[in-house]
């Protein structure tokens, strides 16, 4: 079976870019914009400015955004502790989500969720989440919804590697293929669930993709550092989705380069190996999509440059605007317990 | 006592009693996310590993359903598991094999099966982890009858009760504060040292009114008893230890001697161990008080992340100084 399964990958380096020059500039702005981003958590994380977990998503940023340049701004996702990308992908606001991560009165929760709880309901994006397969039936019924409203909508579900063992994702899966739902399953491989490989706790040949042929449902295992291959499946995908045609499971397979969080210690003294790790930075989104827009004559050289800074200082201007913003006063507690 | 002491940590406390336990009865294993080769996400359980090997010291998928099933299993058919929950949040995603399964199969079969299994896992707010990583869940499984369950304030209690809870025939749970691992105090040097479920422990004598705490909120109760002294309100700590089973005895005799009692633990306030706890006392020690049974808990609210916000929700020694004082004077509280 998983002979079937082939890795979706584009030939990165022929200086061709499959798509519109204005969506390939977006895509590169939104990557750098999450990277840069997380390195702004990193860094606030580390002056004590940001309590609780951060997640970092440095290293995967194609696969947010890959999948979420082809949804429509009302389509749905759900994601996860580690996401921090898939809400910048989706158009989140960073000054805001910065001000969340403080926990500050205006973050996009009024400072109540934090890092793991991000959410913003006008622009679909149904939160971040603490609970490992926490998302999976929410995309699931979040697509239920739009299929019995007629509304055309989709819902993506992003998981990482490790959640795809939770009972959550065998009872949303199926439930989605009876009911043929709208719902793209998005499986963030990155190799580790915290401190553990995926190799040593998930029964599949291969791919954990393989799964997808218990619940008769199309099966994509993607290069998942490759925006331009994401974004295509993707595409084809939500178009079937669309259709009526149902769910899918897609893997990314990606890795992260920092930690399981900030501040746990260094993988490559423990359960990584530093030959791995420089395996997969060789193939980091970011650098391989800039050359392909530099042979594609999209950009040079001292356009990447200014649009570096251009990101690096909305980054910026996004870590003042938190710092600036108060923490939310004592009589909010009891807000919000109830609609 | 004549007993040698040591100094160790509440999260080493969590290593000895695995360790020493393990080595005394083969059937013991220990299973979890990420305890055995990174040795738990708070570092307690580093080493085992190493003296079990893998066989006994288990790795799991991301599956709180299936490992707890599997703990129910193995218990039932000869082992003795101890299973961990990371946070005791994600307990939710276990409660059917628990509540539904281990807890009755003793009563459901007459007698015939029992499962020894032994659930750890963590309580407490205070470090910003949001709502899904701070709760105090332990009036849920304290509501079960065929659960048993421990919530231990200190290095000694958890490792004697942990130890107690591996040998017990029973379902039992522990609830470790995960803000307290790092927590140092005299632990007895015997490999055969346990405590009894449902004995409860005076942590600190006084005659004016009892307070009754749980877990982190004992250290809490003790620094409100130092700042009532300097007032000249004499102050009786009692450490339940264990929720179920419950030691009323201790509780009702240290009311008898001080007429007031107020009751404090983590959790949300509503229909939880202080409800409880301040019922029996209520009813069971009627004739002894002098002022109604107050409590003081969380606030009824998911527990925040904002720094600005979290503090607000957590019953602190100032809270409960007030509470105490209210029994005495006519404060608002
Ligand atoms: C139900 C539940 N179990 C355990 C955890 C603790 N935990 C947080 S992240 C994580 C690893 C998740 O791995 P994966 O799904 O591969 O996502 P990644 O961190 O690699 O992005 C674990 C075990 C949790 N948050 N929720
Ligand atoms: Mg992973």
């Amino acid at each position: 079976m998983s002979e079937s399964l082939e890795l979706i990958t584009t030939s990165s380096d022929e200086g061709t870019l499959p798509l519109p020059e204005p969506q390939c500039r977006e895509i590169y702005d939104k990557m750098l914009t999450i990277r840069r981003f997380e390195e702004a958590v990193l860094e606030i994380y580390t002056q004590g400015l940001m309590r609780g977990l951060a997640h970092l998503y440095i290293g995967q940023e194609a696969s947010a955004v890959g999948i979420c340049s082809a949804l429509n701004d009302d389509d749905y996702l759900t994601s996860t502790h580690r996401g921090h990308g898939h809400l910048i992908a989706k158009g989140g606001k960073v000054d805001r989500m910065m001000a969340e991560m403080m926990g500050k009165v205006d973050g996009y929760n009024r400072g109540k969720g934090g890092t793991m709880h991000i959410a913003d309901m006008s622009l679909g994006i149904l939160g971040a989440n603490g609970i490992v397969g926490g998302g999976m039936g929410m995309a699931t019924g979040a697509a239920l919804s739009g299929k019995m409203r007629g509304s055309g909508q989709v819902a993506v579900c992003f998981f990482g590697d490790g959640a795809i063992n939770q009972g959550a994702f065998l009872e949303s899966a199926n439930l989605a293929s009876i009911w043929s739902l709208p719902v793209l399953f998005v499986c963030e491989n990155n190799h580790y669930g915290e401190y553990t490989a995926a190799s040593d706790v998930t029964a599949v040949r291969e791919h954990v993709a393989e799964r997808a042929a218990g619940f008769d449902m199309p099966a994509m295992v993607v290069d998942g550092n490759d925006a331009v291959a994401v974004h295509q499946t993707a595409v084809e995908m939500v178009e079937r989705a669309r259709a009526g045609e149902g769910p899918c499971l897609i893997e990314n397979k990606t890795y992260r380069y920092r930690g399981h969080h900030v501040g746990d210690g260094d993988p490559e003294k423990t359960y990584r190996t530093q030959e791995e790790t420089d395996t997969w930075l060789a193939k980091d989104p970011i650098p391989r999509f800039a050359r392909r827009m530099l042979k594609a004559g999209m950009v040079d050289e001292a356009e990447l440059e200014s649009i570096d800074a251009d990101i690096t200082k909305r980054v910026e201007d996004a870590v003042t605007f938190a710092n600036d913003s108060p923490y939310p006063t004592a009589d909010e507690v009891t807000d919000h317990v109830y609609a | 006592m004549s007993t040698p002491e040591r100094v160790i940590t509440y999260g080493e406390a969590v290593r000895e009693a695995i360790a020493e336990e393990m080595r005394r009865d083969e059937t013991v294993f220990f299973m979890g996310e990420d305890v055995a080769a990174a040795g738990g996400v708070f570092k307690v359980t580093v080493g085992l590993l190493d003296e079990f090997g893998e066989e006994r010291v288990r790795d799991t998928p991301i599956s709180e359903a299936g490992i707890m099933g599997a703990g129910v299993g193995a218990a039932l058919t000869g082992m003795r598991p101890i299973v961990e929950i990371m946070f005791g949040d994600f307990i939710t995603i276990a409660m059917d094999q628990i509540v539904n399964q281990a807890a009755k199969m003793c009563y459901m079969t007459g007698g015939q099966a029992s499962v020894p299994l032994t659930i750890r896992t963590t309580i407490g707010a205070g470090r910003s982890s949001a709502a899904q990583h701070s709760q105090s869940l332990q009036a849920w499984l304290s509501h079960i009858p065929g659960v048993k369950v421990a919530i231990p304030s200190t290095p000694a209690d958890l490792k004697g009760l942990l130890k107690t809870s591996i040998r017990d025939d029973n379902p039992t749970v522990i609830y470790e504060d995960k803000m307290m691992y790092g927590l140092k105090g005299p632990v007895p040097d015997d490999d055969d040292y346990t405590i009894p479920f449902g004995v409860a422990d005076i942590k600190r004598e006084g005659s004016d009114v009892t307070l009754v705490a749980t877990s982190s909120m004992v250290h809490t109760a003790l620094k409100a008893a130092d700042m009532l002294d300097k007032e000249g309100v004499s102050v009786e700590v009692v450490d339940p230890r264990t929720l179920s089973p419950l030691d009323m005895d201790t509780i009702i005799r240290s009311v008898e001697k001080t007429s007031r009692a107020v009751v404090v633990d983590e959790a949300y306030r509503s229909y939880g161990v202080t409800g409880e706890l301040a019922s029996r006392i209520a009813d069971e020690a009627f004739d002894y008080l002098d002022a109604p049974v107050k409590r003081v808990g969380a606030m009824d609210v998911p527990v925040p992340f904002s720094p600005g916000l979290e503090p607000e929700t957590i019953p602190d020694e100032a809270k409960l100084v007030r509470t105490v004082q209210g029994l005495f004077h006519d404060v608002a509280v």
